[in-house]
């Protein structure tokens, strides 16, 4: 950036080029009013409340007094609330490598059909990302409804016992996850599948040639081509899922007795519902350290598969 | 049959390859057909739902993915309920005036972005991205308290004020990179026969990055339309409801709760971005995939 500035300084101040330098400066200004709503839009609506957040979060309830860290020092102290970091990084954690997962072998599978029938396919297992995740939760509510439980009925098909889906702690954890990884996992797999069709064929020729197995094609040519993809989609999910709020609202709203909660809820629960507003900002801000730290290595990724293409 | 006398190996192998790429498909065709099931099995159970009556839902006995009585009166009573179309014209009225600012601000911004340097525009397209990775469930709190100091509670003015924050970073990040990829051979063209940059965006840019232009709009409206967490927070009173916490949040009401009736408005909220995915199912894909594979 400082470069930028001297050298159009420099260039403003060369003799003779008067018409290119009114020339700079009216396209400068253009650009600069072309740009002021975008820029009205992030400093007003994203950095302005971002760092509003911060103030509001060193406020005490009545946001009269400034009571510094105390805020975050009694949510660090509550049993609850340490049960919301740890259940916030499981849940996305687990989620987002199953989506991971799940997401490659679908792509891979679709990879593996005639380009003619993909469409129809892919078509069909895009649909859970399409549909507005709120909406389609409550479809899994009433699926999860304890007595009524379409699932365990076919799960009572194969005579597997009824699964208190809801109402046990850990089944809740892991149904949030299930609705979770099938809202996600499409996504995962359109995006693998726009990967794969983008390692050159002659790779795969040359590697059957040398006699290669389909692991180590895998292992050796698919994996490292698509390395940045991978690592993009991960990341930026994972950003997505820890900051997670309409499922677990619609599917279980936090309980039983609080144990499902992710940060999103609870803050929504402290701030809104309970009307503590400083706090309940103070445990959104907690998950800016992580969601900062996971956006360093998206940035990286990103700057650097555009290096590579360029 | 002679040549595999003189190389066994080579032809004993192309057997085994072809032989391998079927049990490839066949793999590949049951675990889509798994994957199928269970990826359509929520909106097609939703879908037996709210065809069912009541009684029907409440009966236990026999198979709940079927319906015996199909009846389209949860459909009927929600379309004649003037609560629920309040809700339906709430999110028509905020996506449309969203998705329409949305892109105005961001082909200018990318248009400005993509072609024009200037001081710290570099800074400014990394800021866009960087502000599309900050999530909604971050900023709601002091949002809400900023929406609430300028008397938008319980309006939906304040959702057409706060979704361009879940649209315009994405809209101009995938602008930039759809604007950069035209070749600048174009503009300068354009420059010689004296147009002037209202007229190179207007007769070049956007005529050329259409498709672009429209996956950005299809995004916009996707986003604008299932939010969920700004209209939770900043709304709540019934008639300024968009529809997904509408549903949510007034269709189930106490204990016993219109599962048909719930999972029929489900649907029809469902529907608008159903129906524009079905039709422009590659400009959707194009999108979705433009955010890692352009810019």
């Amino acid at each position: 950036m400082a470069d930028g500035t001297t050298i159009m300084q420099a260039s403003a101040r060369a003799p003779g080029s008067t018409t290119l330098q009114r020339f700079a400066r009216r396209r400068s200004t253009i650009a600069f009013l072309m740009t002021l709503p975008l820029i009205a839009v992030i400093g007003g609506l994203v950095v302005w409340p971002a760092a509003y957040a911060i103030y509001l979060s060193t406020l005490n309830r009545r946001m009269t007094t400034f009571i510094g860290l105390e805020n975050f020092l009694i949510l660090l102290d509550s049993e609850t609330f340490r049960l919301v970091i740890w259940q916030s990084c499981f849940f996305a954690v687990t989620a987002v490598i199953l989506k991971a997962l799940i997401g490659f072998w679908l792509a891979h599978m679709l990879h593996h059909l005639p380009t003619k029938g993909q469409r129809k396919w892919r078509g069909m297992l895009l649909v859970p990302w399409v549909i507005p995740p709120a909406l389609s939760t409550l479809g899994w509510w009433w699926m999860f409804e304890p007595s009524y439980s379409s699932i365990n009925w076919v799960l009572a098909i194969f005579a597997v016992p009824s699964v208190p889906w809801l109402g046990e702690p850990w089944w809740a954890r892991i149904s949030v996850i299930i609705v979770n990884v099938w809202y996600g996992a499409p996504f995962f797999m359109i995006m693998y599948l726009a990967a794969l069709k983008s390692v050159p064929e002659q790779l795969y020729e040359a590697a059957a040639i040398d006699g290669a197995t389909s692991w180590q094609r895998l292992r050796y040519i698919t994996l490292p081509m698509m390395r940045n993809i991978i690592s993009i989609t991960v990341l930026f999910s994972l950003i997505v899922t820890f900051a997670n709020y309409d499922i677990v609202r619609v599917l279980t709203n936090g309980g039983p007795r609080d144990l499902t909660h992710v940060f999103a809820s609870y803050a929504f629960q402290v701030g809104i519902l309970s009307g503590n507003i400083p706090r309940g900002a103070a445990v959104s801000l907690f998950m800016f350290p992580i969601l900062a730290f996971i956006a360093f290595f998206v940035l990286r990724g990103v700057t650097r598969r555009n290096r590579e293409e360029a | 049959m002679a040549t595999t006398l003189v190389v066994p190996g080579i032809f004993h192998r192309a057997g085994s390859l072809r032989k391998e790429r079927r049990w490839a498909l066949i793999t590949a065709y049951v675990s889509l057909i798994f994957a199928a099931i269970i990826m359509l099995a929520p909106p097609f159970y939703m879908l037996i739902t709210s065809l069912k009556t009541s009684a029907e839902v409440a009966d236990l006995a026999g198979n709940p993915w079927i319906v015996r009585n199909p009846t389209f009166d949860n459909y009927w009573a929600l379309l004649t309920s003037p609560m629920f179309m309040g809700f339906f014209w709430n999110s028509i009225k905020v996506t449309v005036l969203v998705v329409s600012l949305t892109m105005v601000i961001s082909v200018l911004a990318a248009f400005a972005l993509a072609r024009m340097r200037f001081w710290g525009s570099q800074f400014l397209a990394t800021g866009v991205f960087l502000t599309y990775l900050v999530p909604d469930t971050l900023l709601f709190i002091p949002l809400y308290q900023i929406v609430g100091s300028l008397g938008l509670l319980d309006s939906t003015w304040s959702l057409v004020l706060v979704y361009p924050t879940l649209t315009v970073p994405f809209c101009t990040w995938i602008m930039i990179g759809y604007f950069a990829s035209i070749p600048k051979e174009l503009d300068e063209a354009a420059l010689i026969d004296g147009a002037s940059w209202t007229q190179m965006l207007t007769r070049i840019f956007i005529p050329v990055a259409l498709p672009g232009i429209i996956a950005a709009t299809i995004f916009a409206f996707t986003v604008s339309w299932a939010a969920f967490v700004y209209p939770t927070a900043f709304i709540t009173r019934p008639d300024e409801m968009p529809l997904t916490i509408g549903v949510v949040s007034q269709l189930i009401r106490g204990d016993t709760f219109a599962w048909g009736q719930l999972m029929a408005g489900a649907l029809l909220a469902a529907l608008p971005p159903v129906i524009v995915y079905a039709f422009l199912m590659d400009y959707y894909i194009a999108g979705l995939t433009a955010g890692a594979t352009k810019g």
